[in-house]
């Protein structure tokens, strides 16, 4: 044997070993205060929208602000954040799951400035209690491999139109948003989603697939079984079966020649009422109540323009603590259709399975 | 200087408005940076045509199955190169945060210089499945990059079929509504399983999600194959001060209307202070001289909306831990799925409360690796299987807590009915 092949490689020239080190320890990032009353918390208020003030058994208290940012941000932003961080705070910040940006303080006296140099610097403060929130996002056009739409673009245009709402606590109960660029709903339930609902079977490019695709894997992945494997121009490819085919998308992930978006087709539905609180009722899922909206970018004036519509009637109609889920609860669904002038026609009504269970199996009607 | 900016008739409509614009920010990075003037133009390309861009490949760190997110760009010109050539790659890493998404602005700088070096310089704060996304950098610098922040002790979140990043709330670091340390148990979870998290392999991907109370501000009911949520089993705790400093403040109506009228299991009473029963399972407390709230919390289902309503004033008790939860999910493929009840009560005190939480998660993973089809999720797997078929499969015994009714079908052979009441009773003796 070759000493010399045994030899270990100099130290320059080995790859550095990966620590597989896994989700590392939060207590050298938390405030302070986080840490001498962890687990002691007494109770907390609002004592403006966007602050939140938390007491301690000890007596003990802390401040926070909270920020809306852009959640994709370019590094001068967040540097830009920590500026604001180590100059009107206390250096320690979080993030909420609505990529909402928190500073803590020590001192009520330092709220005020630390608002002033925030919103001098073009974050909103606000996102607390009864307000609406920053919208839960994904990536969109700007980075996803299957997106039917952008996400950012359309956060931006509706959060631009909800942003007095943003910084104040004037809605009946909170309000959470999402937004998805497809039917897999990255974006999640919430009180009002955007959801990508495509309207066309897939287009195949059938020079692609047998190159591309797992066939079986794809055949398998259709909720109707409307694709099966097929031979076109004597090359092995798919076929749909466009009766069947419920343009749900999900043969495009594991199979890109199965194009399922479309610049027209495309379309946006608005979901409702979903809530995973146990608050009051049970957790609920959202429910479809409008669909057909253009995929109109920059701005997607028809979304906003439905959104808007059915914020601005719950806020006028539901009574305090009424999520949106729980208004119409109250109120009945064919009100809600009635309040908002949104069409209720039959693809509303759900056919897919344990589908009964959402028909009216009652005389409960509200006349 | 970057190369010139490309139009962006577009985007640059995305710049006018209120909102904080990461338009704004594309461009500020795009005066010195190629890499960034050809991100916009690739985005407008979308703008424009209404269509994605991006597909996927195969590009990773040393190690690893998984963590980085591969784009390669499609807008390519008649010879197929890249009409955006500076943005041909443009990969995402995924890395964990800490629990709760705290951080220090050092740790935040240096996340900044890295990622301005190797970089597009562009972080989402955060993802959906909870990790920091770097999003833009080339094959080339993804491994130094990576690097560099395992250098930092950050390491990869997962992607694929496999145990994915986490999330936990706030929790015990700032709140009062906690039930139990979020980030003690999403740590020491989450560590046990990196393995799995980052080489998939499992049939699909897995979730766990820690909420330290009912409100599930982590959404984990709806969004995470094992949910872990806070809850307590003793009584409500009441403190009189801050009571009497609600009511005042508050008044009867909004105490008849917003807090007794919701509860929804009808738990709640307004009594005169006289009338109060006295029994181990009441909370009470007074509101005014006269008036208190009676609370039988043999009735309460820990729903949180009083406690919410009248923050201190009513808290949650102090035997505390989780209710788990099984199975939850999106739409695809069978439609949507609440995670259900599989523990109604876990106490989470000790280390080795801990350490049983742990063990459940492996209990589930293995079975779920081992039982579930390609690209199944628990809830799906349960719903084939059934539940009881799963909870025999883990080891865990039944409880009337896990179903919102019994069976409404008599579509079931119940000939070994006998044999069960038998076990129940032994065990009810043994107890």
């Amino acid at each position: 044997m070759n000493a010399q092949v045994n030899a270990p490689a100099p130290a320059a020239a080995a790859p550095r070993k990966t620590v597989e080190c896994g989700v590392p320890d939060n207590k050298p990032y938390l405030h302070p205060k986080f840490i001498a009353n962890y687990g002691n918390w007494k109770y907390h208020d609002r004592p403006r929208p966007g602050v939140l003030h938390h007491v301690s058994h000890t007596g003990d208290q802390v401040w926070t602000v909270r920020a809306g940012t852009q959640r994709q941000m370019d590094h001068y932003t967040i540097r830009k954040l920590c500026d604001i961080a180590d100059n009107f705070a206390e250096g320690f910040v979080r993030f909420t799951i609505r990529s909402n940006i928190e500073f803590m303080v020590s001192e009520e006296k330092q709220v005020a400035p630390l608002i002033a140099e925030l919103e001098k610097s073009g974050f909103p403060v606000g996102g607390t209690g009864n307000s609406i929130s920053m919208v839960s996002h994904t990536q969109g056009w700007l980075h996803c491999d299957i997106p039917g739409t952008d996400a950012s673009g359309v956060v931006k245009s509706m959060m631009d139109e909800l942003y007095e709402e943003f910084k104040r606590e004037e809605m009946p109960n909170r309000v959470h948003l999402s937004t998805s660029c497809c039917e897999i709903n990255c974006g999640g339930q919430a009180d009002i989603a955007v959801i990508i609902q495509h309207t066309k079977p897939p287009k195949i490019n059938h020079d692609m697939v047998a190159n591309v695709c797992e066939r079986p894997t794809v055949v398998a992945r259709c909720p109707v079984a409307a694709i099966r494997p097929a031979l076109v121009n004597g090359k092995p490819s798919l076929e749909v079966d466009e009766k069947k085919c419920i343009c749900c998308g999900a043969c495009y992930p594991p199979c890109p020649p199965m194009q399922i978006n479309d610049p027209e087709y495309s379309k946006l539905a608005i979901w409702v009422g979903g809530k995973n609180s146990n608050a009051r009722g049970k957790p609920t899922f959202m429910k479809m109540v409008a669909s057909g909206l253009p995929n109109n970018a920059p701005r997607w004036p028809e979304v906003n323009a439905v959104v808007g519509n059915i914020l601005r009637t719950y806020k006028a109609d539901a009574r305090p603590w009424e999520r949106l889920a729980d208004w119409i609860d109250r109120i009945g669904w064919p009100r809600f259709f009635e309040k908002t002038g949104l069409p209720f026609t039959k693809y509303l009504i759900d056919d897919w399975r344990g589908s009964r269970a959402n028909l009216n199996a009652s005389t409960h009607i509200r006349f | 200087m970057a190369k010139p900016m490309h139009p962006t008739p577009n985007l640059d409509q995305l710049e006018s408005g209120p909102w904080p614009s990461f338009v704004t920010g594309l461009k500020r990075m795009a005066k010195d940076k190629d890499y960034v003037v050809d991100i916009l133009g690739h985005l407008e390309h979308s703008y424009q045509t209404r269509k994605g861009y991006w597909k996927g490949g195969t590009v990773g760190v040393r190690g690893y199955g998984g963590g980085v997110i591969p784009r390669f760009t499609e807008i390519k010109d008649a010879d197929g190169k890249a009409v955006f050539p500076d943005a041909a790659e443009f990969h995402t890493l995924r890395i964990m945060p800490p629990a709760g998404m705290h951080y220090d602005t050092k740790t935040l700088r240096q996340f900044c210089d890295i990622w301005e070096k190797y970089g597009s310089g562009l972080i989402a704060l955060h993802g959906q499945s909870g990790d920091i996304m770097f999003q833009g950098v080339t094959s080339e610098n993804t491994q130094p990059a990576f690097d560099a922040f395992n250098e930092m002790g950050f390491d990869m979140g997962g992607a694929g079929p496999s145990v994915r990043t986490s999330m936990s709330c706030v929790g015990a670091a700032r709140c009062e509504q906690s039930c139990y340390d979020e980030a003690k148990a999403h740590r020491q979870v989450l560590n046990t399983f990196l393995d799995d998290l980052h080489r998939p392999a499992l049939p699909y991907k897995f979730k766990f999600k820690f909420s330290g109370c009912p409100n599930d501000c982590m959404n984990s009911i709806q969004r995470s194959d094992m949910a872990i949520i806070g809850t307590w089993r003793d009584n409500i705790r009441t403190d009189e001060a801050l009571a009497k400093k609600w009511f005042a403040k508050h008044g009867m109506n909004e105490l008849v209307n917003d807090v007794v009228a919701r509860c929804p299991t009808k738990a709640i009473q307004i009594k005169q202070i006289k009338d109060v029963r006295k029994a181990a399972n009441i909370s009470s407390v007074a509101l005014n001289d006269s008036q208190a709230l009676e609370i039988d919390n043999k009735d309460c289902v820990r729903c949180m909306h009083c406690i919410n309503v009248m923050t201190g004033a009513l808290a949650t008790g102090v035997d505390k831990g989780a209710t788990i939860l099984v199975g939850g999910k999106r739409t695809l493929k069978i439609g949507d799925l609440m995670g259900t009840v599989v523990v109604p009560f876990m106490r989470l005190k000790t280390e080795e409360d801990y350490e049983g939480l742990v063990e459940l998660g492996q209990k589930i993973i293995d079975f779920f690796a081992e039982n579930a089809l390609e690209h199944e999720r628990t809830g799906e797997m349960i719903e084939r299987i059934g539940l009881v078929n799963f909870l025999e499969g883990i080891d865990l015994e039944i409880d009337a807590n896990m179903v919102s009714a019994p069976r409404m079908n008599p579509y079931v052979n119940t000939i070994g009915w006998d044999d069960e009441v038998a076990k129940i009773n032994a065990k009810k003796a043994a107890a």
